[in-house]
């Protein structure tokens, strides 16, 4: 059987260091397994958090190699074996022990975006109707698994740590989800630009490129919610139709 | 300021732990926006040499003032300060500029080749300070939608050039230039037509399209664009480029043109 050497990051808030292991690998294994592996029979303090192993719940969140990964979904024969493959913990979030953060700060955040409100029901049953073409769109954002690795590899949170000002793509298209819902009539327009500082966003597409749902998180989430923020503070000509023409009912359309 | 502390504070410029080569694409897009931008500047200040025969560049249509038969109001105006370089291309080429200076795709590109911000994804910058596009000068990105707006009235005027360049002094005819400016036409078309602010406004500001049928089919051929926006921006910067190359050499009696037809 061959063997490759894992080079895991090993410490807590107060630091830490790169520790390497070498165990047997085989076909088809992932990096979780080898990390389940090295924790079974060389490091059994070893704390790391995973649940599913099937890519649907966001635990095992971890950099390999650089790169904000699932680790239940890289498998080995991705990786170049022929030098040690680093296991870091993510890096925009406080850092726990070993490959564990405290991704807390993610769900505080949530909590600050408008609910959902929709309309009055359609039907005296107290239900509503629904084109399936109109919950198309939102139906991609909700495939998000919350694994925060798209968090992980903002900038304006990794480098620039702007959580205060800042929700980061995750949350941006949670928001989104809600805000393009077809029966949804909250305005969150003022709080994505100012609160939720969507300004902060410079397309550099990396959250997109990190999805493991592969949600195109920057085209169809953030750069529509940017736009419509254009069309509430930024775009004179809307400016000037929206005071000439009276205000849409709630059951209409955002615009 | 911040007050959640991270795993890793920011860390120097260029450091990461990613093993791949994760300089070639930043660098590649430094390479190719520098090269247009320096043969763009360069062609501007020329004023010459860019018509041959009923071709007339891309860089300078709409020729409102100049010395070829496309002019619209003559040659260069007595208004013209004289200290200042006049070409036909430096009174409009300011429109499709600041098209792609602000497109959503290039805003990206450029600020990680030519700003490092980031280099790329999980790549130490070289700045701490960020104001992202939240206040000026980057607030002024949000212009976009309204070079958009020009950028769709340029199309139509490069497209009216295509059926001019089909007019040779002897009649009706088809040469390769003519097919070039028809394949620059195409591509800056598939670029326009690909617009993020273009798919919002035709559709894409609503939440229930369904309920504006015509707002609802604009809005997936945009987004069915849209989706290869980077491949339509980098095909029409070049096809830009080479249109007027073609035309410039031909000018220039460097290349001759074939007629086809």
């Amino acid at each position: 059987m061959n063997t490759a050497t894992f080079s895991i990051f090993r410490g807590d808030s107060n630091g830490g260091k790169f520790e390497d292991y070498t165990t047997e690998v085989s076909e088809g294994m992932v990096v979780l397994d080898a990390v389940h592996g090295i924790q079974s029979a060389q490091a059994n303090d070893l704390a790391c958090r995973w649940n599913c192993k099937a890519g649907k719940c966001g635990s095992c969140s971890a950099e390999i190699n650089g790169m904000p990964k699932l680790m239940c979904m890289t498998r080995l024969n991705s990786l170049p074996l022929d030098k040690p493959v680093t296991i870091e913990p993510i890096k925009a979030f406080p850092h726990v022990r070993d490959l564990v953060t405290d991704v807390s700060w993610n769900f505080a955040a949530k909590m600050k975006i408008k609910k959902f409100k929709p309309r009055p029901p359609d039907a005296p049953d107290g239900s509503w109707r629904m084109a399936q073409g109109d919950i198309d769109r939102v139906q991609e954002y909700r495939k998000c698994i919350e694994c925060f690795l798209c968090q992980d590899v903002c900038h304006v949170l990794r480098e620039h740590n702007k959580h205060d000002e800042f929700i980061g793509p995750r949350l941006l298209v949670y928001t989104a989800a809600l805000e393009m819902h077809p029966l949804d009539t909250e305005d969150r327009l003022q709080d994505l630009k100012n609160a939720h500082g969507i300004g902060y966003c410079n397309i550099t597409k990396c959250c997109t490129k990190v999805c493991p749902e592969d949600i195109t998180i920057t085209d169809n989430a953030i750069i529509p919610l940017k736009e419509r923020v254009v069309d509430e503070f930024y775009d004179p000509l809307k400016r000037l139709l929206r005071l000439l023409r009276p205000k849409p009912k709630p059951e209409n359309d955002h615009v | 300021m911040s007050n959640l502390e991270t795993a890793t504070q920011q860390r120097p410029f260029g450091t990461t732990s990613r093993r791949d080569a994760w300089w070639v694409q930043p660098l590649m897009v430094f390479t190719g926006l520098s090269a247009f931008i320096l043969y763009s500047t360069w062609a501007a200040f020329q004023g010459a040499h860019y018509h041959s025969g009923p071709y007339l560049s891309p860089f300078y249509s709409p020729e409102l003032f100049g010395d070829s038969p496309h002019n619209w109001f003559g040659p260069k105006p007595g208004w013209w300060p004289g200290w200042a370089p006049f070409s036909p291309a430096l009174l409009i080429l300011w429109a499709p500029a600041g098209f792609r200076m602000t497109c959503y795709y290039y805003r990206g590109a450029y600020y990680k080749a030519f700003w490092a911000d980031p280099p790329a994804c999980t790549v130490g910058e070289p700045r701490k300070r960020y104001l992202g596009e939240n206040s000026f000068p980057l607030i002024m990105q949000n212009v976009h939608r309204y070079f958009m707006y020009l950028a769709l009235i340029f199309l139509c005027l490069l497209a009216h050039d295509v059926w001019k360049a089909m007019w040779f002094a002897d009649g009706f005819g088809i040469g390769v230039g003519t097919l070039v400016l028809a394949v620059n036409v195409v591509l800056l078309s598939g670029y326009a037509f690909g617009c993020h602010s273009l798919r919002h406004l035709v559709g894409g500001f609503l939440n229930e399209p369904s309920k504006a049928p015509m707002c609802e089919k604009a809005w997936h051929c945009v987004g069915g664009l849209n989706r290869r926006h980077m491949l339509w921006a980098w095909m029409s910067l070049f096809s830009v480029m080479f249109a007027d190359l073609y035309v410039r050499l031909c000018s220039m009696g460097i290349w001759t043109d074939w007629r086809l037809i």
